[in-house]
């Protein structure tokens, strides 16, 4: 096989406990098969189902036993009716027996390929692991296991397990405890690796979709000095999945030509300035550097000769405390020191100083040059990354930082600073704190909700998406894409599809999290008042969803003069036509009505109101605390009286 | 107040370009207004016989720096210096004592360029013999140097509207009494005219800045004169930069950082929970700066190009119009998109940041990060009360130690973000790290590779270090630490080099400029004997005895060992020996270069280790550079 072509088998659990999550299931295989279609042209994939009322497969019928079983689509290219296969999965009435899916599995990939040749060749588990497997006519469970581990690894063979698990109680805990044991059994005999996940939306994530073969960034030595060298791998750890690249469309080709591209071109010309019509050819061109309002030409030989030329290398500065550097000043995508695979004396190196920083909670500050040529250098910090597996060997993070030139000091007010009208009290803090506390997305140890390595992007899914046909659900931005992609592909005139629940979950609140701690957030709400300034108001088609029950409800939690403020508050913001002056900004609304010119009995109108209202706030003062408020209104009047004579 | 049109009208402009540079709506035009008398030359420090930097020095040193930040970050500010209490006058006015400093080709309120930066760089050299220092305003004499400089910035600052522009006087003095040597009706004379003028100003929508500069044993005063003219009130006032620091580099760094005007990118909302929608601004305070964009001369006239675009259909070869539609291939197909469809499937959220939760510190791991973060700070301008509620947040999860995870549904990129809360940390410099939250970019799962697997092998159990490798790590980290290490320390060499290169070009000086590396590793300091000490202790620790011997065995072997470098290397040696039997030199003398084969040519560059890529022209011609002809 090439290069970069594999072999998937899905081997999915149809059985009963799956139904409620077979949905996804559906639609994160239809996203690896869509996937392909476009990354990976000439991979291969082959779907079992377990759990199956029927049966069909080879092995049941070469020498029996393997029941409930059914290849769904033998090993081939991937082309469109794949997709087809994964829309509606039957639904199984029989538990699951992972084991003998799995060697289906591996009896598919070695028929297919046989034992010569060993491309990427990859398992796919999805399952909940909740019903026993049958014992073995010989041997242990365990044995069994091992035996198909050696199989796996002779033929290099990969297993991705995905265990779903959504809290079910009356579940067979000593069951599971089997079967999850046997499973990490494959992760240490056999390259495997087993995921766990609570939700639909990690399933979504956990799958990965798209293989990409990672390229080395620098493969040499990290020089703690120039006698002491560490050979590592540098690789990206994270990048981001951009939007697929679209062609522009032309229309022209004849619809008979079979091999039109329909491709636009772009070209570029250059043309100078005083006669448009003249074309400047390419070696007349020069690179012109703004320098303030200069612009400096210089020719690429001469900048060559003169500019910043690094040598390749990376290079320890320094250790210094964690502290000294804040996690925000992180720059970009992060990469991944592993010691020179295999090279046993730099893993031990490597896990040397990952530990003594991880213990004494200190970073490395290292310079890197990647590549010789490259025209800049790169001060970046490098963090410890235990590993927690035994065949893992320890590693580092590395994360750019920030140059002097990239960053800008700017002052900010310190809280303290501010008004007391703008600190909260006690109360208030108290409610925030309970906000924090209880909106909590790690529920218990271990546990966590929407973690980044689980959380797919919703766009790219709905974009797969909208190439299939309308289902009910589609996901994030990029996701978004393929599922349009594919939807029309169907249905040429297809709408863009909504945003399916599960994804939802990534971008907006979880209502049950939110429901489940209403009186939390109730409390928030009602100790914290909201008011929208109606004067500043440009555009009325920013939605401010502020409940107007929410500002009456409740007032003078904060001692101070809020009575006055909490009423006619919540006026349409959107109405420039001022006309009446309000409580919350009188000059504001003063002002406003003095310049309608719509009537003239605005002005008198303002005048008279205005005096009222500055009659009222002496009156209602509390100890002098509306005096400036209404000597702010008094000028404002005096001013607005003068303009009018 | 001017309405921010930004936060309004910017949802749709959203791009990835802005995300790194924010546009500037509103340009600014600033006026530094420099005292020049006597005492700004006096030495600053407290201690007379170290210290020979006068407040003077410090002064035009910020100006300085700040002038060269402007240009690098190639914005269009319009800057104007000019002295006051100085001998000679230069002004439009022609008022006395004060001095507007300028160069050629330039006006006095322009852009700051090369040869301005070079030559204000040096004025303290022939400050004294040009421009002169002395006190303008003296008992008995008519004259008000600080009023007439204030005219001056007033005048020069008449340009431009204020309504696109922001217009700064940022003044640098040390004098706290201007008019202490004066007394009577001439000094309250005096001080009600400075006074009106500064209110004039300030009335035309000109904010006059001050930058005090003071000894450490006597403070500047504000409340003697300037707290009037400043405009500030009751608490302001001991709010007002209590104290320069104790050294006078933190002066220069403070007054640095006041000398920044904040820029927001934009306003956006940030929904709590049931309607809860609280206002903040953001501020992208760490972005990358790059040698900015190129533009394309004519090599003949250095003029400008105009950039032409136009659209070819690849089938017919015909000229087409933008086209409004992509697509993509799927299975076999083309699969049509319009702008109209690509733009919704983008766009997943309302531009508002929504909080789902909140999580511990230590689940951000270190590798969640993809992009420059993004800093948040409550505004009550819209929506009232959204300052007290993110103080109230911020507080909270500062003490529990959460972080919050919000959903932002930026157009660009719509994204799980991470919302740190950041204390306020303060030194000797003022503000070190100002009070809000920092917006992390988390990365999906699509954007984790997960490159440790990759070399995962089954059945191997990779080693670990022993607990006294481990130990001998720490020794060595505890010698080489690098104890006050802050963030930003290191200039960017590359970009020191190019603007050193374009102010000397742009100068038209021959000599280029040496810009010094700061980032390269302390190799004295690595050398010291006690680290050099726990280096090889490390070393024997992980690597044996012999490693280096064995490295270099290793090397030998690897040498004659791999097939692909031992190909490389006999190819080289022929090409080494094919090569000998050619006289190039005559070659290329006769112009017969042309008539050998390509391989014969590459012969050449192989024995001469140069590129041996592309058409047979480019081969010639580089044999001919080589052969210097």
């Amino acid at each position: 096989m090439a290069r970069n072509k594999e072999a998937v088998v899905l081997l999915l659990d149809v059985g009963p406990s799956m139904h409620s999550v077979l949905p996804e299931v559906e639609r994160v295989c239809s996203m690896l098969v869509q996937k392909k279609l476009i990354f990976g042209k000439s991979d291969e994939v082959g779907f079992v189902l377990f759990g199956t009322d029927d049966t069909y497969n080879e092995l049941q019928k070469e020498v029996g036993g393997y029941e409930h079983i059914v290849v769904l689509r033998n090993i081939g290219v991937v082309d469109g009716n794949a997709v087809g296969f994964l829309q509606n999965l039957p639904r199984g009435n029989f538990p699951g027996d992972f084991i003998d899916a799995i060697v289906v599995g591996i009896d598919l990939l070695i028929k297919k390929f046989g034992p010569t040749n060993k491309g990427k060749q990859r398992i796919c588990l999805i399952t909940d692991a909740k019903y026993p497997i049958k014992e073995p006519y010989e041997g242990t469970k365990e044995d069994q296991v091992n035996t198909i581990s050696q199989m796996m690894q002779t033929h290099g063979i990969r297993l991705d397990c995905i265990v779903i698990r959504e809290k079910l109680p009356g579940a067979d805990l000593r069951v599971m405890e089997e079967n999850d044991s046997l499973l990490d059994q494959f992760s240490r005999k056999a390259i495997a690796k087993i995921v766990h996940v609570d939700s639909p939306t990690s399933l979504l994530g956990a799958l990965k979709t798209r293989n990409i073969s990672p390229v080395t960034v620098f493969r040499g030595d990290l020089e703690l000095s120039s006698t002491m060298k560490i050979k590592v791998w540098v690789y990206k750890k994270t990048s981001e999945e951009k939007f697929p690249t679209l062609k522009k469309y032309s229309g022209k080709a004849h619809s008979s030509d079979k091999f039109a591209t329909y491709e636009v071109k772009v070209d570029y010309e250059y043309k100078s300035m005083e006669d448009p019509d003249k074309v400047v050819p390419p070696e007349q061109r020069i690179r012109g550097y703004r320098y303030g309002p200069q612009v400096v030409p210089i020719s690429s030989a001469e900048w060559e000769a003169v500019k910043f030329k690094p040598e390749k290398g990376v290079k320890l500065l320094g250790f210094t405390d964690a502290s000294n550097i804040l996690r925000h000043y992180y720059m970009k995508d992060v990469y991944i020191f592993i010691p020179e695979p295999g090279n046993q004396k730099a893993i031990v190196a490597v896990s040397a100083i990952a530990r003594a920083m991880k213990d004494m909670n200190k970073s490395a500050i290292l310079r890197c040059v990647w590549r010789q040529g490259q025209g800049n250098v790169v001060i970046g910090v490098l963090r410890p990354n235990i590993s927690s597996v035994d065949n893992i060997p320890d590693s580092f993070y590395f994360n750019v930082l920030p140059f002097v030139e990239d960053v800008r000091e700017f002052q900010f007010p310190s809280f303290r600073s501010f008004p007391s009208s703008w600190q909260p009290n006690e109360q208030q803090q108290e409610a925030a704190d309970n906000l924090v506390k209880m909106l909590d997305l790690t529920p218990s140890e271990g546990e966590e909700v929407l973690q980044p390595d689980y959380t797919p992007n919703p766009v790219l899914e709905v974009s797969y998406c909208f190439t299939q046909t309308v289902s009910p659900t589609c996901y994030d931005k990029i996701r978004r894409f393929y599922h349009f992609l594919d939807l029309k592909s169907k249905q040429p005139d297809a709408d863009v599809p909504p945003l399916d629940r599960n994804l939802r979950g990534i971008t907006e609140p979880d209502p049950a999290v939110f429901s489940c701690h209403k009186s939390v957030i109730d409390n928030f709400h009602k100790n914290f008042e909201l008011k929208e300034k109606p004067k500043k108001k440009k555009s009325s088609k920013r939605a401010w969803r502020g409940k107007p029950s929410a500002s009456s409800e409740e007032e003078g939690v904060d001692g101070e003069a809020s009575g006055f403020q909490s009423s006619n508050l919540m006026k349409d913001s959107s109405n420039i036509n001022v006309e009446k002056i309000g409580n919350l900004n009188p000059v504001q609304d003063f002002e406003a009505m003095m310049a309608r010119r719509d009537s003239s009995k605005w002005v008198s109108k303002a005048i008279k109101e205005m005096q009222n209202h500055v009659s009222d706030l002496l009156e209602n003062s509390y100890e002098g605390d509306a005096y400036s408020k209404a000597i702010e209104c008094l000028l404002a009047l005096r001013k607005g009286c003068i303009l009018e004579q | 107040m001017d309405l921010d049109p930004e936060g309004l009208f910017r949802d749709d402009s959203d791009s990835e370009s802005e995300f790194y540079q924010e546009k500037d709506f509103t340009k600014e035009f600033v006026v530094y207004l420099v005292d020049a008398s006597p005492k700004m030359f006096g030495a600053a420090g407290s201690d007379e016989d170290e210290k020979t930097d006068t407040h003077f020095h410090v002064a035009i040193n910020c100006i300085s720096q700040s002038l060269k930040a402007q240009i690098i970050g190639s914005s269009y500010d319009e800057v104007a210096v000019c002295f006051f209490n100085t001998k000679e006058k230069k002004n439009l006015q022609d008022l006395n004592g004060v001095y507007v400093f300028n160069v050629t080709d330039r006006e006095c309120l322009d852009r700051p360029t090369a040869r301005l930066i070079k030559e204000f760089f040096y004025v303290e050299d022939t400050f004294m013999s040009n421009i002169g220092s002395r006190y303008g305003i003296v008992s008995g004499s008519q004259e008000n140097s600080l009023y007439n400089a204030l005219w001056v910035a007033q005048a020069l600052l008449r340009k431009g509207s204020s309504k696109s522009v922001s217009k700064r006087i940022l003044l640098f003095t040390n004098e706290d009494d201007p008019f202490g040597s004066i007394t009577g009706a001439t000094k309250t004379d005096m001080i009600r005219m400075t006074l009106q003028r500064a209110k004039d100003a300030q009335d035309l929508g000109i904010s006059i800045e001050l930058l005090p500069l003071s000894r450490p044993d006597e403070g500047f005063n504000v409340s003697i004169f300037y707290a009037e003219l400043l405009g500030l009130e009751g608490d302001e006032i001991s709010h007002f930069l209590p104290s320069a620091g104790e050294k006078l580099e933190d002066m220069t760094d403070q007054l640095r950082k006041r000398m920044f005007k904040k820029r927001k990118v934009k306003t956006i909302r940030f929904s709590i929970a049931n309607g809860i929608c609280i206002e903040v601004n953001t501020y992208a305070l760490i972005r990358s700066t790059s040698p900015g964009s190129i533009m394309w001369l004519d090599s003949i006239t250095n003029l400008p190009l105009k950039t032409e675009r136009s659209f070819v259909c690849a089938d017919t070869g015909a000229l087409v119009e933008e086209p409004r539609i992509y697509f993509h291939p799927y299975k076999n197909e083309i699969i049509k998109f319009s702008t109209d469809e690509l733009s919704k499937i983008k766009k997943v959220s309302n531009g508002q940041l929504h909080l789902l939760g909140f999580k511990p510190l230590d689940c951000l791991k270190d590798y969640h990060n993809l992009r420059p973060s993004t800093f948040i700070f409550p505004t009550d301008e819209e929506v009232v009360g959204s300052t007290r509620i993110f103080i109230a947040l911020h507080r909270s999860m500062l003490r529990l130690q959460r972080f919050a995870l919000a959903f932002y549904g930026s157009l660009y990129r719509p994204q799980l973000v991470a919302l740190v809360a950041q204390d306020e940390i303060t030194g000797s410099s003022g503000q070190v790290e100002p009070p809000g939250m920092h917006m992390i970019y988390l990365p999906y799962s699509d954007d984790i590779r997960h490159v440790e697997e990759l070399h995962m092998s089954a059945d191997a159990i990779a080693p670990r270090a022993t607990d006294d490798q481990i130990k001998k790590a720490s020794a060595l980290l505890r010698r080489i630490d690098l104890k006050d290490f802050s963030v930003c320390q290191f200039t960017n060499p590359a970009l020191q080099r190019h603007y050193g290169i374009l102010q000397a070009l742009a100068l038209g000086e021959d000599e280029m400029p040496d810009i010094k590396d700061e980032t390269l590793p302390d190799e004295e300091g690595l050398s010291r004997p006690g680290i050099v000490r726990a280096l090889q202790e490390f070393k024997i620790s992980v690597y044996g005895e012999n490693y280096d011997q064995e490295e270099a065995n290793a090397a030998a072997a690897k040498g004659c060992g791999s097939e692909a470098s031992r190909k490389r290397k006999a190819m080289a040696e022929t090409a080494a020996r094919e090569s000998a039997s050619y006289d190039w030199a005559d070659l290329a003398e006769n112009g017969k270069l042309k008539d050998l084969t390509v391989v014969e040519l590459k012969y050449y560059l192989t024995a001469h280790n140069l590129p041996v890529t592309g058409k047979k022209e480019a081969l010639i011609s580089r044999i001919l550079t080589h052969l210097g002809k």
